[in-house]
């Protein structure tokens, strides 16, 4: 049985961390912080390998495969007999795989931090919102049921918010984390009513419960979700897109992904962390969750969620590689590569050999987010060397930062997919899925390697390679960061060269049995092909300072233009926002507002007092004035009911 | 005529004399010790009324007489009540005028 202490604790204790610094943080703690949230994080991370070694070789190993575990559930909120809202924990293999990535990235973070934000005003504060998304995430991936991860997916959104608005006096960053908030926030509105219909045509929001409801086929909330059509679509393509479109806002695909390149405003650990490595994958999870609702009962709208993510991939990697901000190069990158997660899943089947994409989904999220926070923690190590986020501002720097140098080029090597590196096992999984299900998303797939493959050794040739002029002058003249800095470097480099061996299938795989993958030699010529020819056009372009790329560009012209302009989807937001949700929807319902709903109940004050004001006279004070009214109205009276009622 | 027995309608007539005298000082008079003459010469046309009708109307029965003892005594408490609040008025006002009581308004 699995210690149910140890895994509350993986949560718990960066919450602990995060109640301690949140009240003690500013003033007493201040200078522990650090110390104290990275001590939590350590023994939060190995809880959580405990936990992994012990789902995956003890109790969770069924011989040939893994079964999901509920080892506690509460329920927290019950309706009726039957029927509540729990708290509990899920173990099955990509939560016990997320529990590992999550601690193992916010401890790189963490320690990184100690480097990265040392001499910082709100340095505890730092730290308590670092543990807070922590916990969030945790409890987002230890979820057992939909409306716990809807809590916690809140939760993660609100520590993003506070930490890409961390330096709150800039107002980029403020009005960065507004959008983050916005658009995201925009986007769990589909989330909620998603997990409201679902739960009602199940009649659980238990995950496992409503796995088993809603894909034993011919069972009767099944049909009935099938059959009840709304507005051309089944309540059940309702329930599962807008969950989806949830997903979609948190890992930022299009059209909801503006948020994330602007969320490059917050630290560049917390970049590493939330838009990098844990949150935005959040959607992924969520899809992996679910997966088998998607792909037993509505496989047309995995279909589309295949298109969704292949179209993100590409549409980001073009624009990746016009962007001279290092970081959002990665943002965009960011965006891409997790565009390759969802239409992994999305060409996946369920079941042994077609649960491939699955797998490599999967696959794909680890080894992405050891080589993504790696790029990182490295352009942040770049940034503080240099102050400065602009690529023109580099250059050179291979001889003065060696250690970063080695370690931004082993994970740039993972990403463009170059074996042995881990990024070539989970992409070519992924290749291999999309190949056998659906070619036009392989070709399109192929494509983006390509790119990807250019666009991260642009950066790296600009950065390390290319002296020009201006980056030759003088540089501050402290060294390449102290060991905190480095250390998480070392090691995530480490895991970055040696992630991709691990046989990923037997642990983790759409049903839960073993699934054994294997490498085609002759289908890997194609992409190690692709990207290592992008890499050297890259080398060719970027090497040294030339006119090269600047030619290029102009001879692209209006293709560049639109491309560096992110294909003006922020400009068409705000379009849509301003010109014609603020002009035609706010603006009248302002003004019903103020003149309509307003002014009537100012015409009910403004009567009362005219007519109070009007009568009021009648009220004089004198004695006698009474009298006389009152006997005249018994005269009145008399006559009345002498002559007239009798 | 003149060696009349006088009647209901004579006595009741002196009645609503008395009472529209007493109407009319109430309404007129402005010193409050006016005012409480004007009520009892209401109050003791409504007495002679009683009377009257218990004499002619059902002369084998009393209670008109009770009902007239009745409000001798509770006039005598309204004098009471009403030289008190007269007095209190005089204490805070250095005057009894009616007009001069006239805070109680709007």
């Amino acid at each position: 049985m699995p210690n149910l202490l140890n895994i509350a604790l993986i949560p718990l204790l960066p919450l602990a961390g995060f109640i301690l610094l949140g009240l003690f943080g500013k003033k007493s703690l201040k200078n522990i912080a650090g110390g104290l949230g990275t001590l939590l994080m350590a023994a939060s991370f190995l809880l959580a390998l405990q936990t992994a070694y012990g789902y995956f070789e003890v109790f969770g190993n069924t011989g040939n495969g893994y079964a999901a575990q509920v080892p506690f559930s509460l329920a927290w909120l019950p309706f009726a007999t039957g029927y509540s809202i729990n708290i509990g924990f899920l173990l099955d293999p990509i939560s016990v795989m997320m529990l590992v990535v999550v601690t193992l990235i916010s401890l790189m973070v963490h320690v990184y931090s100690l480097g990265y934000m040392r001499g910082e005003e709100r340095f505890g504060i730092y730290y308590a919102y670092l543990s807070l998304f922590t916990f969030s995430m945790l409890g987002l991936v230890l979820s057992s049921n939909l409306f716990q991860i809807y809590i916690f997916w809140e939760l993660v959104g609100v520590s993003s918010f506070l930490l890409i608005g961390f330096y709150f006096n800039k107002p980029s960053a403020v009005a960065a984390s507004k959008k983050a908030f916005i658009v995201t926030r925009f986007a769990d509105l589909g989330f909620l009513i998603g997990i409201l219909i679902l739960s009602n045509v199940s009649g659980t929001l238990d995950f496992q419960q409503l796995i088993t409801t809603l894909t034993a086929q011919g069972s009767a909330p099944l049909q009935q979700a099938q059959q009840t059509m709304f507005l051309g679509a089944s309540t059940l393509s309702w329930g599962l897109a807008l969950i989806f479109i949830g997903g979609a806002g948190k890992s930022a695909m299009f059209p909801l992904h503006i948020w994330l390149p602007d969320a490059m405003e917050g630290p560049t650990p917390v970049s590493a962390l939330i838009h990098a490595a844990t949150m935005v994958v959040a959607g992924v999870y969520l899809v992996a969750r679910l997966f088998p609702v998607y792909a037993i009962s509505a496989p047309y709208l995995l279909e589309g969620i295949a298109w969704v993510g292949a179209f993100s991939a590409v549409f980001a990697a073009v624009i990746a590689c016009t962007q001279t901000d290092i970081k959002r190069v990665l943002a965009y990158s960011t965006m891409s590569q997790i565009g390759f997660m969802l239409f992994a899943l999305g060409v996946s089947g369920y079941g042994s050999e077609n649960g491939l994409g699955f797998t490599a989904s999967m696959f794909h999220l680890f080894t992405h987010a050891i080589f993504k926070a790696l790029l990182f923690l490295g352009a942040g190590a770049v940034i503080h060397y240099v102050h400065s986020n602009e690529m023109k501002d580099m250059g050179g720097l291979a001889r003065q930062l060696p250690i970063t140098h080695l370690s931004f080029l082993i994970a740039c090597l993972a990403i463009a997919g170059v074996p042995p590196f881990a990024g070539f096992f989970s992409k070519e999984e992924i290749l291999l899925a999309a190949y056998q299900h659906n070619p036009a998303i392989y070709w399109i797939a192929l494509a983006t390697s390509g790119l990807t493959a250019f666009y991260m050794f642009r950066l790296y040739f600009s950065i390390f390679w290319n002296k020009t002029a201006q980056t030759t002058k003088e540089r501050a003249n402290h060294g390449e960061g102290g060991f905190f800095m480095m250390a998480p470097l070392l090691i995530l480099a480490v895991g970055a060269l040696s992630a991709g061996f691990i046989p990923f299938g037997h642990f983790v795989s759409s049903d839960g049995q073993k699934l054994t993958t294997e490498l085609h030699l002759s289908f890997s010529i194609a992409p190690v092909a692709i990207g290592i020819g992008g890499i050297l056009i890259a080398f060719l372009l970027y090497r040294k300072s030339s006119e090269a790329p600047n030619r290029i560009s102009q001879s692209l012209g209006i293709l560049y233009q639109s491309a560096y302009r992110k294909f003006y989807i922020d400009e068409v937001y705000l379009f849509i926002t301003h010109q014609i949700i603020f002009n035609l929807i706010g603006k009248p319902l302002a003004w019903f507002d103020r003149n309509v709903i307003d002014g009537a109940v100012n015409l009910t004050g403004q009567g009362t007092e005219l007519i109070s004001a009007s009568i009021k006279k009648l009220q004089s004070g004198k004695v006698q004035y009474y009298a006389y009214a009152f006997l005249v109205a018994v005269l009145v009276f008399s006559l009345l009911f002498l002559y007239v009622w009798r | 005529m003149f060696n009349m027995e006088p009647g209901l309608y004579h006595i009741l007539f002196i009645s609503a004399a008395l009472f529209f005298t007493g109407v009319y000082g109430f309404l007129t008079r402005r010193n409050l010790i006016t005012l409480l003459m004007s009520v009892e010469l209401i109050l003791n046309s409504v007495n002679l009324n009683f009377i009257a009708f218990n004499k002619y109307v059902w002369p084998d029965q009393l209670d008109g007489v009770f009902f007239t003892l009745f409000i001798i005594a509770v006039a005598a408490a309204e004098a009471a009540v009403a030289i008190a609040i007269i007095i209190n008025l005089y204490r805070s006002h250095q005057s009894i005028d009616v007009e001069d009581a006239s805070e109680l308004k709007y």
